[in-house]
């Protein structure tokens, strides 16, 4: 068949399925938008206000749908404009396909009017990337990209057109194969060790289940529940993993790390296995490495043979697909009662309460917007979330009962995700309720996509927890700069009338007893909303690792607070 | 000298099959970079499969080169990677050194080449281009004999390695496998 490069780029897409891309356009990928209105409704293009967005709608997308997202964008400062949406997708392993255009093939390496050499920038932060030099190698590339994106650790892959390319004519020949004999991604687990880990989680004593984003990624909810339940093991989920697992199941203990609850940084430091499952051992998670977990033997189920070892040296690897050695595990554990560990834990987690904070305040606590949000919700809405405070505090409090409905952030902490994430989210589940918890500060960095809400009409609710400060910056520099407050106070715009000026409603709350009532008018309201919260300026979130210590060393939560429930049987997590 | 983990450092062979590729030394070279480990020496050329190329790299990097070369490993253009420091392995190297000399020295230079079994691949009026091959050692040892004459320049291919015996690393048949969806529920 013969067509165009740009229709041909196109064509792929819809042959991988694509239904929706996110992009801008320029000078260098042209070709494309004019042949985008041929594929409509097929492919559906949603116009972004800054590529930034794009590629975290795209993330965002992928997340929730499991599938490849994909975001495009012009040479030069459109394709440098992804870079920070690309490396988020690459830090928290995304499956994103990036296309962009590249100047014309006898201007590169000219220093040509927008011209970046964007698959030079991205080689750190891609899977691979591909420069095309035809227009005939352009379905391949494309079906390598999916496949490459999609399969084993999933990320990110960027492909850089040339707009001669787009405009090239050529025949569309689809490969029935992906043939790439550098590439073998593991699935299936070594049989022996199964067996193995079988066996050691049956003589554990104190064992812990770590379970982290590849759970979610391997869709293995399922498998992951069959497990703790099978093996009758407390399961703990990583900031990334949030969501993989009921959070009111009662094997269920919340984050851990350093602003995880505190019992759980405790068990670790006491447990003699850890049955780690799609997570990395970041430093977020282990404290000062060389502590981290002394009494604990570890079964690493891990799809990426690079993470094996890396931080912590695993006495089973079980190298595959979460799910497929989930499912090859379950049918070999046995039930262990392990009453003195249960006992243990149930004291640890009375003794070190996490998310208790007061009621009798007349200022906004963060803790209390975030907290009813989640009551008002209904366990039944998807939650996006920026970085810093309000991030740690919305996955302390994490409530939903929709598995994979946590979106955030994780290993790059990119302020500003929440607003195009947000965008991504609603735009993969229509009807579905949408919530983008925001920070001051990273709201700001991208608030230019309430175009895009503003445009689509997407009814997603913004809450802005306004501490009028960079407030995980403020709270370091309280804490270990001796409280020189450089640079976080913030000087705020009205986020009302920001969102007015976008015809989005705007709502305020100032003193905690309007928190409830605004919630609620915003939960009535069918388009979408922005609420802005004035929380607490100073509140600090805890508990907390400080940086470099052992997680033996959490700060907990201040006396205070612990008094609330002195003597009480913690409803913390659970409830 | 440490990575910064209290690791030392020490001279790791590398040798890597990778595709025949624009940018796959720059993707390979990219991850030494980013942990400040430096190539002491690189040789690239083809294999025997067409396509593919053959490289041999050393690399002055801690313990965690193991890491390393785990992460080149998943680059798409890697086929396959090992480290053979510790393994049984022939190792070569071949130098070009130009000399100055005259006729009164030439046959003082011939008897050097001589004994290294190096070869004289250039002769002018005033130089000499001495062909070496062998390991470090040799080629350490027949510079520092040249030396007094007046080396002009030398230019070294670095280290190029094989394992011994019939070993060989092949590139493993390409098995496609794409994730079935699972259960969205718990």
């Amino acid at each position: 068949m013969e067509m165009t490069g740009a229709e041909m780029v196109l064509e792929a897409l819809a042959r991988e399925g694509v239904e929706v891309i996110f992009g801008l356009p320029g000078g260098a990928n042209l070709p494309i938008y004019d042949t985008l209105p041929k594929f409509y409704p097929k492919i559906r293009h949603y116009l972004v206000r800054h590529e930034q967005g794009a590629a975290h709608a795209a993330d965002a997308y992928a997340r929730v749908t499991g599938k490849v997202g994909v975001c495009m964008a012009t040479s030069g400062p459109g394709a440098t404009n992804l870079v920070t949406g690309i490396a988020n997708a690459w830090m928290d392993s995304v499956p994103l396909v990036a296309i962009t255009g590249c100047v014309i093939r006898p201007l590169i390496g000219r220093d040509a009017f927008q011209e970046a050499d964007i698959t030079g920038i991205t080689i750190p932060i891609t899977k691979h990337n591909y420069l095309v030099l035809s227009a005939n190698d352009i379905p391949r590339v494309i079906r390598e990209a999916f496949y490459i994106a999609r399969t084993g650790r999933p990320g990110p892959v960027l492909i850089d057109i040339p707009r001669d390319v787009q405009q090239e004519r050529g025949q569309f020949y689809w490969p029935e194969k992906v043939e790439l004999r550098g590439y073998r991604p593991p699935v299936y687990p070594d049989p022996d060790a199964v067996e193995k880990a079988a066996q050691l989680i049956y003589e554990s004593e104190r064992p812990l289940i770590l379970a982290g984003h590849g759970v979610i990624i391997a869709q293995a909810f399922y498998e992951l529940r069959e497990l703790a339940e099978r093996a009758n093991i407390p399961v703990i989920a990583t900031l990334l993993g949030i969501s993989c697992f009921p959070p009111d199941h009662p094997l269920y203990l919340g984050m851990p790390g350093m602003h995880g609850m505190h019992w759980n940084n405790l068990a670790i430091s006491e447990a003699d296995l850890l049955v780690a499952i799609g997570m990395r051992f970041d430093d977020r998670v282990t404290g000062r490495l060389k502590d981290f977990a002394p009494k604990a033997k570890v079964i690493h189920v891990e799809v990426d043979p690079a993470e094996v070892g890396k931080n912590v040296r695993p006495a089973v690897t079980l190298l595959g697909d979460a799910r497929i050695c989930l499912q090859q595990l379950n049918r070999l554990v046995q039930r262990r009662e392990r009453p003195d560990w249960f006992a243990r834990l149930d004291e640890l987690k009375r003794e070190y309460p996490s998310t208790v904070y007061p009621q009798d305040t007349e200022e906004i606590l963060p803790q209390y917007v975030i907290d009813s949000i989640y009551r008002l919700s209904g366990g039944d809405a998807y939650f996006v979330t920026g970085v810093g405070q309000h991030q740690m505090w919305a996955a302390q409090f994490f409530y939903s009962k929709k598995p994979n409905s946590w979106i955030t952030s994780g290993g790059l902490g990119t302020m500003g995700f929440e607003v195009p994430a947000a965008v991504g989210v609603q735009i993969a589940k229509p009807g579905e309720l949408v919530w983008a918890i925001c920070g001051d500060g990273g709201f700001q960095m991208t608030m230019e996509e309430l175009g895009m809400v503003a445009e689509y009409d997407l009814p997603i609710k913004f809450a802005i927890i306004n501490n009028g400060h960079h407030g995980m910056v403020r709270q370091w520099q309280s804490l270990f700069y001796r409280g020189n407050l450089v640079a976080s106070p913030l000087k705020n715009p009205d986020f009302v009338k920001i969102a007015e000026a976008y015809g989005i409603l705007g709502l305020r709350a100032t003193r905690r007893e309007e928190v409830v009532p605004v919630l609620e008018r915003a939960l009535e309201h069918q388009g979408p909303v922005l609420i802005d919260f004035h929380v607490k300026q100073h509140e600090n979130c805890f508990p907390m690792v400080p940086p470099g210590a052992s997680l033996q060393e959490t700060i907990g939560l201040p006396k205070e607070y612990v008094e609330l429930v002195r003597g009480r049987q913690s409803t913390e997590v659970g409830r | 000298m440490s990575d910064g983990r209290g690791n030392s450092r020490r001279f790791h062979t590398i040798i890597a099959l990778v595709e025949d590729r624009p940018g796959v030394l720059n993707r390979i070279a990219s991850k030494w970079r980013q942990r400040g480990f430096n190539i002491e020496s690189l040789a690239v050329g083809h294999s025997e499969t067409p396509g593919l190329s053959r490289m041999t790299l050393v690399v002055d990097a801690s313990h965690d080169a193991e890491q390393v070369v785990k992460q080149l490993d998943k680059l798409i253009d890697v086929v396959d990677i090992r480290d053979v420091s510790d393994e049984d392995i022939v190792a070569r190297e071949m130098a070009l050194i130009k000399v100055r000399c005259d006729a009164g020295n030439r046959s003082h230079i011939i008897e050097v080449v001589d004994i290294f079994r190096a070869n004289i691949i250039d002769v002018s009026p005033e130089s000499v281009i001495v062909e070496v091959t062998g390991d470090e050692g040799k080629i350490d040892a027949i510079f520092e004999l040249l030396r007094p004459y007046g080396v002009i320049e030398m230019v070294r291919t670095g280290r190029v390695a094989m394992l011994r015996g019939s070993a060989a690393s092949h590139p493993p048949l390409h098995e496609e496998y794409d994730r079935y969806p699972g259960q969205e529920t718990w």
